[in-house]
């Protein structure tokens, strides 16, 4: 894991793998887009709205996996002083919110249609209103500090905390009365989907990884370069003040 | 077409859904990738003021 630490090594792996996650992602999302718009049969109950589900279901998935893998890259930060896993979890936050937020816009216009309302102050729905919170107050941690190394612990602490929030999210369903349905993807004896609408949702959901993935690849490299020139900055400006002390 | 484009009279819904959804993700990218350009340049500019760098640059001419 260290031997990812050095900066450099970092980048020279993420410009090899970067090519593959892009075109991984241009392609299932695209596939994924034309079978759950054009070709995916309409729900025997939902009708055509179920045709939201292919971007609703992977952005609430993917929403919870990049908050799971900000907290481990915290852990992994907080612990090991890994040089490189603050910035992942720093540039995975907004890919996260935006997934978030993608979850919530398109959980309202589904739910209006179904159940007749815009938004019900339930369990499920309440907790991924929250997980948006949590990712934009760190987010704003961040900017709080003008010492990187003390804003990048004070936020892995929030993001730690902040996953209390993934089982409740998970479980919200079933241990509260809620108007969401229950699990149909990941459950005990497997996906409870029709094939016909499975299959498109599987390639969005593969979608929706790839593209954080290579998100996240261009927000990194953006970090390292900016702790970079961080880093020469202060140097250059130790240098001006022993140049002046010794005059 | 307009049949396609109603679908099932749920097509305001729908195409909200995907309509936004696709904006923000192309919009997210658009923004990392332009950020990381700057970043890199940024880096790069920074670096050439320092002054063992343009020492070890003099030093190869």
């Amino acid at each position: 894991m260290h031997r990812f630490a050095n900066p450099t090594r970092f980048l020279r792996l993420a410009a090899a793998v970067l090519p593959f996650s892009a075109a991984v992602a241009a392609l299932c999302l695209g596939a994924g887009l034309v079978w759950g718009l054009f070709f995916a049969p309409p729900d025997y109950q939902q009708g055509d709205t179920v045709r939201i589900m292919f971007i609703h279901v992977p952005a609430a998935m993917m929403a919870m996996g990049v908050y799971a893998g900000m907290a481990i890259s915290s852990a992994i930060a907080l612990i090991w002083r890994h040089a490189i896993a603050d910035l992942i979890a720093k540039a995975s936050a907004p890919i996260g919110a935006t997934f978030c937020f993608i979850c919530l816009l398109t959980g309202s216009l589904w739910g209006k249609p179904m159940w007749g309302t815009w938004w019900v102050w339930d369990a499920r729905l309440t907790s991924m209103l929250i997980m948006l919170f949590i990712y934009l107050g760190y987010m704003a941690l961040w900017q709080a500090f003008d010492d990187q190394t003390k804003a990048a612990r004070a936020a892995a602490i929030l993001a730690l905390v902040g996953a209390i929030n993934l089982p409740v999210i998970k479980f919200s369903v079933e241990w509260w009365n809620t108007l969401h349905q229950p699990a149909s993807l990941i459950t005990m004896d497997g996906p409870k989907i029709h094939s016909s609408l499975l299959w498109p949702l599987l390639l969005m959901i593969v979608g929706f990884g790839a593209y954080y993935l290579t998100v996240l690849i261009f927000r990194v490299r953006a970090e390292v370069h900016q702790r970079r020139t961080r880093m020469l900055r202060m140097a250059q400006a130790d240098r001006h003040a022993a140049m002046q002390a010794a005059e | 077409m307009s049949e396609f484009l109603s679908m099932g009279g749920y097509g305001l819904y729908v195409w909200t859904s995907w309509g936004v959804g696709v904006a923000l993700l192309i919009a997210l990218l658009i923004q990392s990738i332009a950020i990381a350009r700057s970043a890199a340049k940024e880096a790069e500019a920074t670096e050439l003021l320092s002054p063992r760098r343009r020492r070890r640059k003099a030093e190869a001419e």
